[in-house]
């Protein structure tokens, strides 16, 4: 099992302001933000991300825009950065908005660049994006995953031609002379990776045969893996481990209180993130017409939306306990041992995953504590996780099975 | 005489229609709420016109090609059914989302219109890049939202309790439509103000004296904008006049319509 590390790069100094407005994203003004504190917490986060090259804890990134919960709003500059002073570890950025961003060739290049800068070490995330993306982006938000699959191919095609220019004229993107430099290291193109909620999701990434991430929800992480594998098996090809990924907030601590502080202030994030005002929440083509019927039914919107606990509870995460995200698989806590002792039934529950994400900083946890937290992480629990077995693929032998009627085909 | 509607086959694309009264043809385009409570409205013109108001491409339960895109193809897809239904001295009438594919039928054929009606109208920018004169319905809380397009929000504002899944589904379609047509440029097409002098023939732009949506003053300069266009305040109404001031609304447009027939 890899292990990697997360952080949101948060501006927490001005979440009281977020709280008093209701909102943590795109109308709050920038007034609020003080440059001289974000270079801070810029490289505090880079110098973090530094120990975690030292600890052998691989670095993955994401971005968001017009937000004090995430103040990464260019995965590719802090990607290349990374690339540049780190050395050992890989770096996963996951992702880039794709179907928010009007110039796909320029992804490819970006990409490539950065592969080629850390020699080798990226892994490519394309992702669909929140909705309240949509604004800051001011994309459509209808056929929005038509434009992604799109994006996907065209940057997959720029990546891995070589051969000189091709022809790209299509109804989303105009392209006559597609000829990327430099190409990147891996090659044809470094591994993708992306994110998903819904099993339709899964399935579609299984065509693919890319990593499908799973983030902060263990329902949304069994449902979708599931899936993923289901449909492997469908197309003839068991999907191994290593093509699933789970994000979760983690703290450890040399106590089980230590751990359960740690994860209290990194749980900051969860309880932050969700808070948007309505009319950036769900725009009209985002989400597909059948779920929106459903929305309406229910009656007025949640302000929230809600998570599930393993047990069938539902909780609000902006106010959820320590306890509560650990009952929802948001939140592994305690002592390395308790860490562990989750993580391994985690990945009994969804039936074995090859690469955990943890957010080891999150919300108010400092710079020292993080690193304590990552240490401890990296000394305590990682070792230990090769001593998890994993399930047998519940799909293997319906793989098996198609495998060999394609090939008498 | 009252509303029924059937699906029809207009150049391959498979649409709902609402149709009644006989008389003159009266091609009416609706907004984005679709023919929500336009009941009364709409049967009050088929007094004195052969009203035929089809649901656009990808509104309620018409079909949407992929290969729509772009309010031209709702145009063409107008100047298409006055053909397939042989509609000849039609009187056009558009209202707010409609108003805009109307100005965009009629700046590419009149040969079929005798009239031209727009209805607070979107389609067009008259301001710098600084000025938003179309409300950005999308960054507004619901209740806000109703304050833009209603004078009367308690009244008229569109219930969905106990609404059916059948109109639930063409309801969350208008909005769909609505942004894959109207996100980016929002709700108007930067080129249409400056073809607006093709219009040629007789033009009424009807306002809602209480639209916070696109105001007066941007309805007058779209009466400005096309050649001998006649400007009406329809008072006390919202973005909807048909909505809610159907008697007034109909009066007006059918007598425009009229004249000279």
């Amino acid at each position: 099992m890899k292990v990697w590390h997360f952080s949101e790069m948060a501006y927490p100094q001005a979440w009281d302001e977020g709280y008093e407005r209701g909102t943590f994203r795109v109308t709050v003004p920038n007034s609020l933000y003080d440059p001289k504190m974000g270079a801070d917490v810029y490289h505090r986060h880079y110098d973090e991300f530094q120990l975690c090259d030292e600890l052998g804890i691989n670095i993955m990134l994401n971005e968001h825009h017009s937000t004090l919960t995430c103040t990464n709003a260019a995965v590719t500059v802090s990607g290349s950065i990374l690339a540049r002073i780190t050395k050992n570890v890989r770096i996963l950025l996951l992702g880039s908005p794709i179907a928010n961003r009007p110039d796909p060739v320029r992804v490819a290049e970006e990409m490539a660049m950065i592969d080629v800068i850390s020699r080798g070490r990226l892994e490519m995330g394309l992702v669909k994006g929140a909705p309240y993306e949509i604004a800051p982006a001011n994309m459509n938000p209808a056929r929005l995953m038509d434009r992604f699959w799109e994006a996907h191919d065209l940057i997959l095609k720029a990546m891995s031609t070589h051969d000189g220019p091709f022809n790209w004229e299509s109804e989303n993107y105009h392209y006559r002379q597609v000829n990327i430099w430099p190409r990147p290291w891996q090659q044809p193109h470094p591994p993708v990776w992306i994110t998903a909620l819904s099993p339709n999701s899964g399935r579609a990434i299984a065509e693919r045969r890319h990593v499908a991430a799973a983030l902060l929800s263990g329902g949304i992480a069994s449902g979708m893996f599931n899936a993923y594998r289901e449909r492997a098996a469908e197309q003839g090809w068991a999907a191994p481990n290593d093509r699933f990924a789970y994000c979760v907030l983690v703290g450890v601590g040399n106590t089980e209180e230590e751990g359960r502080r740690r994860a209290d202030q990194v749980a900051g994030y969860v309880r932050t993130s969700p808070i948007v005002s309505e009319p950036f929440k769900n725009p009209p083509g985002y989400n597909p017409v059948p779920a929106n019927v459903a929305m309406l039914k229910a009656g007025p919107t949640q302000s929230v939306a809600r998570v599930q606990t393993v047990d069938g509870r539902t909780i609000d995460p902006t106010k959820a306990t320590v306890q509560e995200f650990m009952d929802a698989r948001t939140v592994f806590a305690g002592t390395p041992d308790q860490v562990f002792e989750q993580i391994k039934t985690f990945n009994e529950e969804v039936g074995g995953f090859g690469n955990l994400i943890i957010m080891g900083q999150g919300g108010t946890l400092s710079y020292d504590e993080t690193c304590a937290n990552l240490k401890l992480f990296a000394d305590e629990v990682m070792p230990r996780l090769k001593e998890i077995k994993m399930p047998e693929n519940r799909f293997g032998e319906m793989a098996e099975r198609n495998a060999a009627a394609g090939a008498a085909d | 005489m009252s509303l029924a509607t059937t699906r029809v086959d207009i150049s391959g694309v498979s649409i709902d229609l609402l149709e009644s009264g006989d008389g003159p043809a009266m091609l009416y385009l609706h907004g984005g709420r679709g023919h929500f409570g336009f009941e009364p409205f709409l049967e009050e013109l088929a007094k004195t016109h052969r009203v035929i108001a089809p649901w656009l491409p990808g509104f309620g339960h018409s079909e949407l090609p992929r290969s729509y895109t772009t309010i031209d193809d709702l145009a063409f897809f107008g100047l298409d059914l006055l053909e397939a239904m042989d509609l000849r001295d039609t009187a056009l009438v558009g209202a707010g989302f409609g108003g805009w594919v109307a100005a965009e039928m009629a700046i590419r054929s009149t040969e079929r219109l005798r009239s031209l009606t727009l209805i607070d109208a979107l389609g067009v920018k008259f301001g710098d890049h600084l000025v938003r004169e179309i409300a950005d319905i999308h960054a507004m809380y619901p209740d806000e939202v109703n304050k833009t397009l209603y004078s009367d929000p308690d009244r008229f504002r569109l219930r969905t309790e106990g609404m059916s899944d059948d109109d639930l589904t063409a309801l969350v379609r208008l909005g769909e439509a609505e942004v894959l047509f109207g996100w980016k440029p929002y709700m108007h097409n930067p080129k249409l103000r400056h073809w607006l002098h093709r219009i040629n023939v007789p033009t009424l732009v009807a306002w809602g004296e209480k639209d916070a949506m696109v105001s007066t003053e941007y309805g007058r300069q779209y009466a400005a904008a096309i050649p001998g266009a006649r400007f009406e305040i329809v008072d006390g109404a919202g973005h909807y006049p048909g909505l809610e001031r159907p008697l007034e609304t109909a009066t007006l447009v059918s007598d425009f319509a009229g004249q000279g027939v």
